[in-house]
């Protein structure tokens, strides 16, 4: 067995007012793959962020030791020198020139600045090779898929003389078929001597690839374990990655009693989407689902699940190519093609992503509380601004949305005051269903509680809500009901009383068999 | 801008908003966060305040002459009145370069028909008014339903109108306009009554304008008491309707003191006044501000984008069809070069007045207080026989300046 190649050694790194990695040691053999897991924020792609020198040496604590060397990396090029690179989740590629520009992009092949083009073909035909592409270093990366251009960032490592090649969830945007080629082609490369760290909750994956995993659960690194050891089974994996306490606290709830035969508020009926630009991609697959009037409704799934494209491709398609289904609302057939037309209807959506889809973070409190609702404080067009700011003071009080005034720009509040206006807004627009995706991301804990109580309080006035979240003890602790969803398809439905985070992480896990 | 938000400071409501609370906090206190919150409008205010005393000095009080206080007003009208619509173009996120060369053909349009074919001039006014819209409508379909980008559309705008001008006019220019078309540009309110030394019925309009301005505020007031909301003490309150009719009655009484209210003065009057209200109180108005502020965010709040952006262009092209007109009429004739620049004096009184490159900021009475810098620093050299060469560079720096204390300002207060 061959020795270790990296050492990281108690690394610790500290967001302001938050933890992201309180103490992880990694320790990978030269020549092996070497996988990471963990749940949505564990910490993972921090980690390896600092091994790569997006965090620089100095912004965090610890050791890296890479091929028995203390290295002190300032910045990815120092990493990259050393032979470490990292694939990132979203491709780094520049679309509109070719293969070969991108593959040397940084690095070209250039005697005083211009650009040695012979040199450049040659070498980029053989790297394009080396991963399997036969396809002409000239031509531009926007017109081929995106497995392909998963493979020309491979091949753009190895030009870099990889010899630690890093991939953050590299099958999270491929088809089984794109993504059997590119597990192959890491093999292969092991084959050839290099050490790959990769990232991935698809446990098939890690089975297939990985020699040894190491867990990693809030920011701390719990265990490494060897793959092909037997009693390393995937159900070992899922408790390591899961096994803490609820230690959360939540607002007492009494489960709803479902209303026999009343038709549920908001029922989504074999619905299908396709990826906006990649229309080969299946991103929702048929997928059912439905909600009463009163129930809190859970929705699980790893990141690529599906979940916030099955919410906002619902709520008037603002999400990818629709491709069937039907939603349905207190029984009757709905259209909601248009924002407008969903939010006609009583359905709110709000979004994971506040920054760019829930605010206008330059205007004020007041005016983004009103936004969707204006015609509430309306007559004829015309705002009345007095009841308009009656409205926010009321919601300013009652959510505990800490600003001096409803005049204060979004763009200054924490947080979690900015959920709170997000929510507010939509509460003031009234709707009948509420689809809360990932409600509390990126939220201190007395924040988390308090919205917590909002969302209880809704359905407690009958209100519908549909809970999207990444963290498995909120949705324990506030669903009646959980759906999961894996791949975008929905893999189990478990009430309230039968769900666990190993029952539920089992069906968020479930993924059809990679081909070949 | 405040950067705290816990400590309970009382905060003064945003500009030309009546209301703001002060539960507690000195006057000063107040006074001093309201700056601090709208330093752009407020610096600016002050500068031009600034310019305005220079330039008086520098001219021995010619500036604010009561003939020449008239004559800012015909110079700059129709600039101030592309300035009005290029302000909601640049908050709902876009540019429209094509407005002076619409505003030259317009002109030419108004002179075929009067002219040459001696149409009535209401008519004429109204068809001119109409060959706005369309050609508003249409930049604005191409940009909102098409998604061509607005800089694009417009700069093939700009060369389009500029062309066709030329051909209608033959490279000629055309005129004089009847009687009734050259009042918009150069003509003043009639005169009846007592024989006084002020104009009777500019000073009967400052009045009522007064009359009906603290009638306003009072209502303001009550109307926030009635929904239990905080209101300004009633010594500020006070200050601020002397406030208020100070500023009335000094305008009123220069403008009386000599021909009287220029005709155009009252339509941006209204201008001023009707869209001030829209964008602060209209729900259309709101909707352009929430696309320029952040276009998914809007869409996913249910804001028809493409129909508020189309509707940004086609006002845009009957503003600039009403200035074609004034100048047309100003000038008594249409001339092929007529506005020449002015939509890039229209845009730089717009960035002047608070507006920003990415959108979703900015107040028509901004657009107003940019475009009256520029025409004041414009009339304060032409007084003192500064060449324009000397004009567009002193131009130039102010721009500059205002934009670049705002970035620095922004940066200082770290938002």
């Amino acid at each position: 067995m061959a020795g270790p190649v990296l050492e990281m050694r108690s690394i610790v790194k500290t967001f302001p007012g938050v933890k992201a990695l309180s103490d992880v040691t990694l320790t990978v053999r030269q020549g092996e793959v070497h996988a990471i897991c963990g749940e949505n924020g564990a910490g993972k792609s921090t980690l390896m962020k600092v091994l790569s020198g997006v965090h620089p040496h100095g912004s965090y604590e610890g050791e890296i030791l890479f091929e028995q060397e203390v290295c002190r990396f300032k910045d990815i090029r120092a990493s990259e020198q050393h032979g470490i690179v990292i694939i990132h989740q979203e491709l780094a590629l520049v679309p509109f020139l070719s293969l070969a520009e991108n593959i040397f992009l940084g690095n070209e092949h250039a005697t005083r600045g211009f650009i040695n083009w012979n040199d450049t073909l040659r070498h980029a035909t053989a790297l394009l090779r080396r991963v399997g592409l036969d396809d002409h270093p000239e031509t531009r990366v926007a017109d081929i898929g995106v497995g392909k251009q998963q493979l020309v960032e491979i091949a753009k490592a190895l030009s870099k003389k990889v010899k630690l090649l890093i991939l953050d969830e590299p099958t999270a945007a491929l088809n089984d078929e794109d993504s059997g080629k590119l597990l192959d082609l890491i093999l292969e490369l092991k084959k050839q001597g290099i050490t790959s760290i990769i990232i991935s909750h698809k446990l098939n994956e890690i089975r297939r690839v990985a020699d040894s995993v190491t867990i990693i659960r809030d920011g701390k690194s719990i265990e490494t374990l060897d793959v092909k050891a037997p009693e390393t089974t995937e159900d070992r994996i899922i408790s390591g990655m899961v096994g803490r306490d609820l230690d959360h606290r939540f607002p007492e709830r009494t489960p709803h009693q479902a209303e026999v035969g009343a038709a549920p508020a908001l029922e989504i009926r074999n619905w299908t989407v396709h990826h906006p630009i990649d229309q080969q991609r299946t991103v929702v697959d048929d997928v059912s689902l439905q909600v009463r009037r009163g129930e809190i409704v859970g929705v699980a799934g790893l990141m690529g699940a599906g979940r916030t494209e099955l919410a906002m491709s619902v709520f008037g398609r603002t999400y990818g190519r629709y491709a069937g289904g039907t939603v349905l609302k207190d029984g009757k057939e709905i259209r909601t093609k248009t924002v407008a037309e969903a939010v006609g209807h009583g359905i709110a959506y709000v979004t994971e992503d506040r920054k760019h889809y829930g605010l206008n973070l330059i205007d004020t409190i007041n005016r983004n509380i009103s936004l969707t609702a204006l015609g509430k404080v309306a007559k004829r067009g015309i705002v009345d601004e007095h009841e308009e700011r009656q409205v926010s003071e009321g919601y300013r009080t009652s959510m505990n949305i800490k600003a001096p005034t409803v005049f204060e720009p979004v763009g200054k509040l924490s947080g979690g005051n900015q959920q709170k206006v997000v929510l507010s807004k939509w509460i003031f627009a009234g709707p009948d269903v509420l689809i809360l995706d990932e409600p509390t991301r990126g939220i201190d804990v007395g924040a988390k509680y308090e919205i917590y109580t909002v969302i209880d309080q809704l359905a407690a006035q009958g209100k519908a809500v549909v809970f999207i979240s990444s963290e498995l003890p909120e949705l324990l602790g506030m669903c009646d009901r959980i759906y999961t969803m894996a791949a975008g398809r929905l893999t189990g439905e478990v009430p309230r009383a039968e769900a666990t985070q190993e029952v539920l992480m089992r069906q968020m896990t479930k993924d059809k068999e990679v081909t070949r | 801008m405040s950067t705290e938000l816990t400590d309970q400071v009382p905060a003064a409501a945003p500009p030309g908003k009546s209301g703001g609370s002060a539960s507690g906090g000195g006057l000063l206190q107040l006074m001093l966060d309201g700056l601090r919150r709208n330093m752009r409008q407020y610096g600016m205010l002050i500068a031009l305040g600034l310019i305005v005393a220079l330039f008086a000095v520098w001219t021995d009080g010619d500036l604010l002459l009561p003939r020449n206080v008239s004559n800012l007003v015909l110079q700059n009208s129709y600039i101030l009145i592309l300035a009005i619509g290029m302000m909601l173009v640049i908050i709902a996120g876009h540019i429209d370069l094509s407005v002076g060369s619409l505003t030259a053909f317009v002109g030419a349009f108004a002179a075929v028909l009067t002219v040459q074919h001696s149409v009535a001039w209401p008519f004429a006014v109204a068809l001119c008014l109409l060959v706005g819209a369309v050609a508003g409508s249409v930049q604005g379909f191409l940009i909102a339903y098409l998604g061509i980008p607005s800089f694009i559309v417009t700069l093939a705008g700009m060369l389009l109108f500029r062309g066709l001008t030329e051909i209608f006019l033959e490279g000629q220019t055309l005129g004089p306009f009847p009687d009734g078309l050259q009042k918009m540009g150069n003509g003043f309110l009639p005169e009846t009554g007592p024989e006084t030394n002020y104009h009777n019925i500019t000073l009967l309009l400052g009045l009522a304008l007064i009359v009906f301005a603290v009638l306003q505020e009072v209502r303001d007031r009550r109307r926030q008491q009635e929904f239990s909301l905080d209101v300004l003490p009633r010594n500020i309150f006070l200050l601020k309707l002397t406030a208020i009719v100070a500023a009335i009655l000094v305008v009123t009484m220069l403008l009386a003191s000599y021909k009287g209210a220029p005709i155009v003065l009252i339509i941006l009057g209204v201008l001023v006044v009707g869209y001030g209200y829209v964008m602060r109180n209209a729900v259309f108005g709101r909707h352009i501000y929430a696309i320029g502020g952040n276009l998914p965010a809007a869409k996913l709040s249910g804001v028809k984008d493409k129909k508020v952006t189309f509707h940004v262009f086609l006002n845009m092209g009957v503003l600039a069809a009403l200035a074609g007109l004034v100048v047309a009429a100003r000038l008594n004739a249409a001339s092929p070069k007529a506005g020449l620049n002015f939509e890039l004096e229209a845009i730089a009184s717009s960035f002047i007045g608070g507006a920003s490159m990415s959108g979703g900021v900015g107040t028509v009475l901004g657009a107003i207080i940019g475009g009256l810098v520029l025409g004041v620093l414009n009339n304060g050299m032409n007084l003192l026989s500064v060449g324009t060469d000397w004009q567009q560079v002193i131009k130039g720096l102010a721009l500059l300046a205002a934009v670049g204390f705002d970035v620095w300002n922004k940066r200082k207060s770290g938002s």
